[in-house]
């Protein structure tokens, strides 16, 4: 069956690259522009993995990543951050929240892929 | 990346051609530049244009100019008839509507068949005629589109 | 196009909106009115577009944007304090940062010593609130690697000579070492609760392992307690595993990446001593926890239950010997099928345990491997990805917005012109076969038209857009043209969510601009000036859209020193424009200045005179259906109005009929229709037409002669005239045959297929099929001011 991604980003450029690396293996993507909305769309359409970036309005990436982990239905869905190289301490923050893996900014494809392959059951 | 260079057409290329009757004369027009051939349709005057623009017409929403050809060419003075039909051309990027007496068939011709337009024509049949050529025992004048408008022949001065 | 300039220009789009939002951000900073959150989305705009530059490689935006944000990001966390300096800095770096965004996109050319001027400056900024320089911050400097993404390639995965960015994994950033060829590895891995906590799987991990080689999987389930004690939270299992690769340890470590600090990880050469270790031992299991959760909540660990139940500790899933491990360093073609369906394999996960076919799913897995780490053969694998892509089209998300070509757009509402013109069509024969009115096809019909109406309405919103895009532009516009001239300028917008029709938007910009240049170059004084007459030496200027009347209204109104009267009649007269005796308003005085032919010229700069005077702007407006006016009070300032239609695609029309031609008039254009009195018209100079109407005289104008159409105008009292408004002159009387009604038009233009002619505005497509010409009133109207005879166009044209 083909596997559902949620990509969480506030960059439509950010998420337009998720969506074709994605779509290009094999993926189905499904798109949120915040925090909220991720949740949101998660709750309503649920996703095999959840890959989300840090900075953004309303709720950020660590707000994803508790109101995920805290929700029955889906904490045990997989959570990649994507964070910059320099945020070691954001990524270290987004472990400790729950985070399944992270994918570093800017990404190539065949990272994101292995990245999004190492947790997607 | 490969850009393959175009092969330049050889002489004697065929190519398939419109012809059509204005008092008495034979034209004829690459057929790729004609989208289709209509009934007459009375044209809505345009204020301020040469006598040889009818109008303009509407063809499925789209505002049409409609030349008249014959006095384009100067061989024609009389007011268009029900009986003359109107060819929709297309002429860098514009489409415009070409009124003739009649289509009469479909020209499969070479290239080296045509003929330069000799010096006794006049003038303004020589800005439009490419050249001549015979077939069938009819003499028949290729025609340019490009300046049957009056803006393009500004733009072509 | 491919994707990725599809994706570039994704980004340069989205650059244009987040500049917008910081811009906007940065000048409320700037006027103190910005919270906490204006600070974090100006951060978060510039981070995005430092994001995306970084995935295009473009080096020098990076670099700019990366010093922006360090501030962006001292502010926010207020290490740094936001004064009115810092927030003036800020601007001034963001028409920069702007610059950097267009030369990216434009492929320009930043002024060099500009950026980097500025770049120090903002450097400067961070040193002087004493906060840590940026070169003390080694990590954050530009060890950051653009990687650029190569989409072109078929298949779009392809390996990158570029180091890939794996900071905060120094493991693997040590060279691999030589290794043997085929290594054995034993690895032991004890998850612990923490690793299926973060929804990490072990099954997955020993999944990935297979991909590096050959493997051995021995479960030790030693921990395990009775049922009734299990935990689906807990830990309980342990593997080890047994791996022939190619690879090094790094490879393998890489597998444990995400895991590492959750499990514990001994990796040793087979016959060797561990290479390393790390502690973390699994949780101890708690009663409660057991009892209390039901596993179906955790199905993690439950797939290993039931390998364990199964009752066969040890599942071999060895592979045919493969053939190339990860670094792979020829290009093999594989068939990218393999991974367009990513699956789980079953190494521990399913209920019978012995495992009759892992190797065919090993085998799909290594052929994944080989996908995702080499380069992927051209053609056919493209061919084979297309129709998995095409499936998977993201769904739009819980955003109630698409995006569509303008294209598309376009092609709708044309097709909805005709309809409402197939529909008007419709009516008029029905009517013309003499149906009742109460007949059920008429009756059919006016819901028809109705409905129409309403598709129409619903098909020009979608083409809709706020003036913000026009807006936006305006606050760098009024920076640069205050600092040209000397002068403190505020811009004050309002009303940039106001929409209109995308053929108007685009139309905006150059009216705006002028008004604003206008406005602060002659309607704002000096700072000296101003200081003088006793006003804040900075000077308002108010951009402000509103709907009004079916109509968008744009108005610039400026604090300045308002219309200099006596001067601008002075001018008039000087330039034969009005007469010395003329009794005018102040407003008629005013608008003056839109006349052709006026213009201050003692006071042109290099600003507003760039050849376009006012009157070119206010003919430009009425071009598109638009009027301009002026207010102005002496010493308080002026205010520009312009007026334009929401769309031009449809216009309110009066019909009317002229030397037997049917025309359309504007109904904007018309304030009223009579009948003429012949004692109210009057010949001036034996053949110009005026035409009283209650006291004044106005100019009557023959459309059919105006047109050419005929050379003798009708006699005046067996038509109408129809009295119009243009800004140039004034009024005028246009006398036609017949009025026919009133009614909305779809406009056609005439230049697609022709040209451009005088007195004609457009064309329409009527009831009956055929085309009428949509009247240019203000050019009929200015035509006749001018007094000149309309050139005879045969000469004209046909030369």
């Amino acid at each position: 069956m083909t596997k559902t991604i949620l990509t969480i980003d506030d960059s439509r450029t950010m998420r337009e690259m998720l969506n074709h690396a994605l779509v290009e293996a094999g993926y189905r993507v499904i798109q949120a522009v915040d925090g909220i909305e991720g949740l949101e769309v998660l709750q309503a359409q649920g996703a095999d993995v959840v890959i989300t970036d840090i900075n953004m309005p309303r709720l950020d990436g660590f707000g994803v990543i508790e109101g995920v982990r805290a929700d029955p239905n889906h904490r045990a869905t997989p959570i990649l951050v994507l964070t910059t190289e320099s945020d070691a301490a954001k990524k270290e923050r987004a472990r400790s929240a729950g985070a399944t893996g992270w994918i570093v900014k800017p990404f190539n494809p065949v990272k994101l892929v292995d990245a999004v392959r190492r947790v997607a059951a | 990346m490969n850009i393959t260079t175009a092969t330049t057409p050889q002489t004697g290329s065929r190519r398939e051609l419109i012809a059509f009757r204005i008092a008495d004369q034979e034209f004829c027009v690459d057929i790729m530049q004609v989208r289709e051939i209509r009934g007459w349709t009375p044209a809505t005057p345009l204020p301020r244009t040469p006598s040889y623009v009818k109008g303009v017409i509407n063809l499925r929403g789209a505002v049409l100019p409609i030349v008249d050809l014959g006095a384009r060419l100067g061989l024609t003075t009389e007011e268009p008839s029900a009986r003359h039909v109107i060819m929709v051309v297309t002429v860098g990027g514009r489409t415009l509507g070409l009124l003739v007496e009649a289509v009469s068939d479909i020209i499969n011709l070479s290239d080296d068949m045509v003929q330069p337009t000799p010096d006794v024509a006049c003038d303004q049949v020589k800005a439009f005629v490419k050249g001549l050529f015979a077939i069938d025992g009819r003499m028949i004048s290729l025609i340019s589109l490009d300046r049957v408008l009056p803006e393009m022949e500004a733009e072509a001065a | 196009m491919d994707p990725f300039e599809s994706i570039k220009q994704t980004f340069f789009q989205e650059c244009d909106e987040l500049l917008t939002d910081a811009e906007q951000g940065l000048l409320d900073m700037e006027s103190g009115t910005a919270d906490s959150e204006t600070i974090n989305a100006v951060f978060r705009a510039v981070h995005s577009v430092k994001g995306g530059a970084g995935a295009f490689g473009l080096e020098d935006l990076i670099r700019f944007a990366h010093v922006f944000e360090t501030i962006m990001d001292e502010l926010r966390s207020e290490k740094m304090e936001l004064t009115n300096v810092v927030a003036k800095t800020l601007l001034r770096a963001f028409d920069v940062l702007a610059d950097h965004v267009a030369a990216a996109r434009d492929g320009g050319q930043v002024d060099e010593a500009r950026s980097s001027g500025m770049l120090d400056e903002l450097k400067a900024l961070i040193g002087a609130e004493g906060m840590e320089d940026e070169a003390a911050d080694p990590d954050e400097d530009f060890g950051f690697v653009p990687v650029v993404l190569d989409l072109d390639e078929p298949g779009g995965f392809v390996s990158l000579d570029l180091p890939e960015p794996e900071a905060g994994l120094p493991v693997l950033e040590i060279p691999a070492e030589p290794e043997v060829a085929n290594g054995v590895w034993i690895i032991k891995f004890a998850p612990g609760a923490d690793m299926y906590a973060k929804a990490n799987e072990a099954g997955l991990v020993l999944r990935e392992l297979a991909r590096l080689g050959p493997t051995e999987v021995t479960l030790h389930d030693e921990t395990l307690p009775a049922l009734d004690l299990l935990s689906a939270e807990q830990a309980y299992f342990s593997w080890t595993i047994r791996l022939t690769t190619e690879g090094d340890e790094a490879s393998i470590r890489e597998v444990f990446e995400f895991v590492e600090d959750d499990c514990k990880i001994e990796i040793s050469r087979e016959g060797g001593a561990p290479v390393s270790l790390e502690t973390e031992p699994a949780e101890e299991i708690s009663d409660d926890d057991a009892k209390a959760r039901a596993s179906a909540e955790a199905p993690l660990d439950l797939d290993a239950l039931l390998a364990r139940i199964g009752a066969v500790p040890t599942v071999e899933a060895v592979a045919e010997p493969v053939p190339e491990s990860t670094p792979a360093p020829a290009p093999a073609p594989v068939v990218l099928e393999a991974i367009a369906e990513p699956e789980p394999v079953a190494v521990v996960a399913a209920p019978p345990p012995v495992i009759e076919e892992p190797a065919q799913d090993v085998a799909a897995l290594i052929a994944r491997a080989q996908t995702a780490d080499v380069p992927v053969a051209p053609a056919p694998a493209r061919e084979k990805a297309a129709p998995a892509a095409a499936s998977n089209t993201p769904q739009p998300a819980a955003a109630a917005t698409i995006r569509v070509d303008l294209d598309r757009v376009d092609r709708l509402i044309n097709a909805v012109g005709e309809l409402v013109i197939q529909q008007a069509m419709l009516s008029q024969r029905v009517t013309e076969s003499g149906l009742a009115r109460s007949s059920n096809v008429a009756l059919g019909l006016e819901d028809l038209e109705l409905l129409t109406r309403e598709i129409q309405d619903s098909v020009m919103a979608i083409r809709a857009q706020p003036v913000k895009s026009v807006f936006q532009r305006m606050p760098r516009l009024v920076r640069e043209v205050a600092d040209m001239v000397g002068k403190r300028v505020r811009l004050v917008m309002d009303g940039e969510g106001t929409e209109v029709d995308k053929t108007v938007i685009e139309r905006l910009t150059d009216p705006i601009t002028h008004m604003l240049r206008n406005a602060i170059d002659h309607g704002l004084e000096t700072p000296d000036e101003r200081t003088a007459a006793g006003k804040p030496t900075e000077g308002v200027v108010k951009l402000r859209a509103l709907h009004r009347g079916g109509r968008i209204v744009i108005e610039v109104q400026d604090d300045g020193r308002g219309i200099n009267r006596p001067r601008v009649r002075g001018i008039a007269i000087a330039k034969g424009l009005i007469t010395e005796e003329a009794i005018l308003t102040d407003e008629e005085v005013d608008n003056l200045i839109f006349l052709p032919g006026f213009s201050t010229a003692d006071s042109i700069s290099d600003i507003s005179g760039r050849g376009v005077g006012m009157d070119v702007v206010r003919r430009s407006i009425q071009g598109l259906g638009g009027r301009i006016t002026i207010s102005s009070e002496p010493g308080k300032g002026s205010k520009f109005t312009m007026s334009l239609p929401l769309t031009l695609a449809v216009l309110d029309g009066m019909v009317v009929t002229a030397a037997e031609q049917t025309l359309v008039a504007p109904l904007s254009a018309i304030v009223e229709s009579l009948t003429p009195r012949m004692e109210d018209v009057h010949y001036v100079g034996g053949k110009d037409a005026v035409i009283r109407i209650r006291d004044s005289f106005v100019p009557l104008i023959d459309v059919g002669v105006a047109l050419g159409f005929r050379d003798t105008p009708i006699h005046a009292a067996s038509g109408v005239a129809v009295l119009v408004e243009s800004e140039a002159g004034g009024k005028a009387a246009l006398l036609v045959e017949a009025i026919q009604g009133q009614r909305q038009v779809v406009i056609k233009s005439l230049e697609a297929n022709y040209q451009q002619i005088d007195g004609v505005a457009a064309a329409t497509i009527l009831g009956d099929g055929r085309v009428a010409l949509i009247l240019d009133v203000d050019a009929l109207v200015t035509a006749q001011h001018r007094r000149k005879p309309a050139a005879r166009s045969e000469k004209r044209l046909a030369g």
